[in-house]
């Protein structure tokens, strides 16, 4: 079970990472402020609108020679595919407070909550039930990301797979059905919790 | 003389240049019960809600207290309100929606502690304490821990109604609330308004087309039509010896409610 460990680890990191950005890009792309928007705009089209290959290639060679950091394999991961999935994701988060009936904010109005009241008591809470199951999907998406980091020479089970297979080449139908399994059985709570974050999530949202 | 609770002067509001408000003036007195009447597109959802805050007048003035809503005094001179001045001045103000809009996510009792426990400030226990009372008057004291899609709607208008007087506003809005309603349960919502107006202390606007319901309740009836108040006065002048045409036709259409 060599690789794992990296694969859950990046899969972490880039889940919380990438929760992060949704969050924050997903905010600003409500922002009253027209800069905030635009620039939100621009990073959501760039990820959105290039490969992730491309998007890890570039940030292991072309982002340590351009800006002089170094950063480890891990992070480079971490970030490249959380940035990837939050731009995504941040669309999940707009559209889901977006979706939150107008009434229910003016309900909120009518109570004298202030701005920030509104979301955290009556719009947020809604709005993240219709989140959490798209959320899900995408961590499932973020799992099967990881094999990516391979290519940037990661020990994931991926490349340990790789490896394995180039050092025994008659093997490689096990190897792929053995790595198939491994994906799958990760997944497996994955989406079993998504299953029941739909169901809950079908309870407690305004229809209207 | 008590200054009225709330003044509208000139009050003009335009929805992409067309003008459906075209120069209201208005006054409630502190404790009085309005009802406002008028045919379907004549204005009077966005009378109320520009009160609540929830419409900008396009121009005029309207007052809560004597204190200017959307417009703020700096210097000798007023300026466009800011959130800080809505919120200190729509304190005063309480709404009952059509459609509830109540909070799905929250039990009937976190319905009507959320606001007073996180706007006011009053304590949890405090507040528990008076929207029990509250929720027990309107008949749903043992529903406290429902959440609302298990409700009936005449059930959710009168929670409503509770989250609503729990935060005592001076003047509570009604906007048609009983017309979203099923016909069997219209009785048990207007019971618990009458109620509540009885108590006397809080003003009420009540836009409704329910004619019995108006007459009974109101202190005041305004008769709206096309954006301009065409007639108002006690409720048995203005249903029994209407004075204008418009209010005549449209009262014929209501007779057979009486
Ligand atoms: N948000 C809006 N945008 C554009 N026009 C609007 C908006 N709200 C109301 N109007 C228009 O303003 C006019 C007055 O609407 P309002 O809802 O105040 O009437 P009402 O007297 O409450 O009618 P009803 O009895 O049907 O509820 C209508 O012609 C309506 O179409
Ligand atoms: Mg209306």
């Amino acid at each position: 079970m060599e690789g794992l460990d990296i694969t859950l680890t990046v899969l972490i990191g880039s889940a919380i990472f990438g929760y992060s950005i949704a969050f924050i890009a997903g905010f600003g792309r409500l922002a009253k402020n027209v800069f905030i928007r635009k620039f939100t705009t621009v990073y959501i089209e760039i990820f959105r609108g290039t490969s992730l290959v491309v998007q890890l290639f570039w940030f292991f060679y072309v982002l340590p020679g351009l800006l002089g950091i170094e950063l480890s394999s891990y992070m480079i991961g971490v970030i490249t595919i959380g940035m990837n999935y939050g731009a995504y994701m941040s669309e999940v988060v707009r559209g889901s407070i977006l979706a939150v009936p107008k009434g229910q904010y003016e309900a909120a109005t009518a109570l004298n909550m202030s701005r920030f009241q509104r979301m955290r008591f009556v719009i947020l809470p809604q709005a993240i039930r219709m989140m959490l199951p798209e959320f899900g999907n995408y961590l499932i998406q973020m799992l099967k990301a990881t094999s990516l980091v391979s290519i940037i020479s990661m020990a994931d089970i991926t490349y340990v797979g790789l490896l394995y297979r180039d050092a025994n080449t008659s093997e490689g139908v096990a190897v792929f059905t053995m790595l198939l399994v491994i994906y799958f059985i990760i997944a497996l709570p994955l989406i079993y919790i998504t299953r029941r974050l739909e169901r809950w999530a079908s309870k407690g949202v305004a229809t209207e | 003389m008590t200054q009225p609770l709330i003044q509208y002067e000139d009050v003009h509001k335009s929805f992409d240049d067309v003008e459906v408000l075209k120069g209201i003036n208005l006054e409630v007195d502190p404790g009085e019960k309005i009802s406002l009447i008028g045919p379907s597109g004549s204005g009077k959802t966005t009378i109320i809600r520009m009160l609540m805050t929830l419409e900008k007048p396009t121009s005029g003035l309207i007052k809560v207290d004597g204190t200017p809503l959307w417009h703020k005094e700096v210097n000798g001179k007023l300026v466009e309100a800011d959130e800080k001045h809505l919120r200190k001045v729509r304190g005063d103000i309480g709404m009952v929606f059509q459609h509830f809009n109540l909070f799905p996510h929250m039990t009937i009792l976190k319905n009507c502690t959320s606001a007073p426990i996180n706007v006011q400030g009053v304590d949890k226990k405090v507040a528990e304490e008076r929207a029990v009372e509250m929720l027990e008057k309107v008949g749903l004291g043992n529903k406290l821990d429902a959440y609302p899609a298990q409700l009936s709607g005449g059930q959710q208008q009168r929670v409503a109604i509770a989250r609503s007087v729990v935060m005592r506003p001076k003047v509570m809005l009604f906007d048609e609330v009983t017309s979203a309603l099923d016909p069997e349960t219209v009785g048990e919502v207007l019971e618990v308004i009458r109620d509540i107006a009885k108590e006397g202390e809080m003003a009420m606007i009540l836009v409704t087309h329910e004619m019995e319901f108006a007459r009974d309740i109101a202190d005041r009836i305004v008769f709206l039509e096309s954006g301009k108040i065409a007639e108002e006065g006690k409720p048995l002048d203005i249903l029994e010896n209407p004075n204008s045409e418009r209010l005549k036709t449209f009262l014929q259409r209501f007779r057979s409610n009486f």
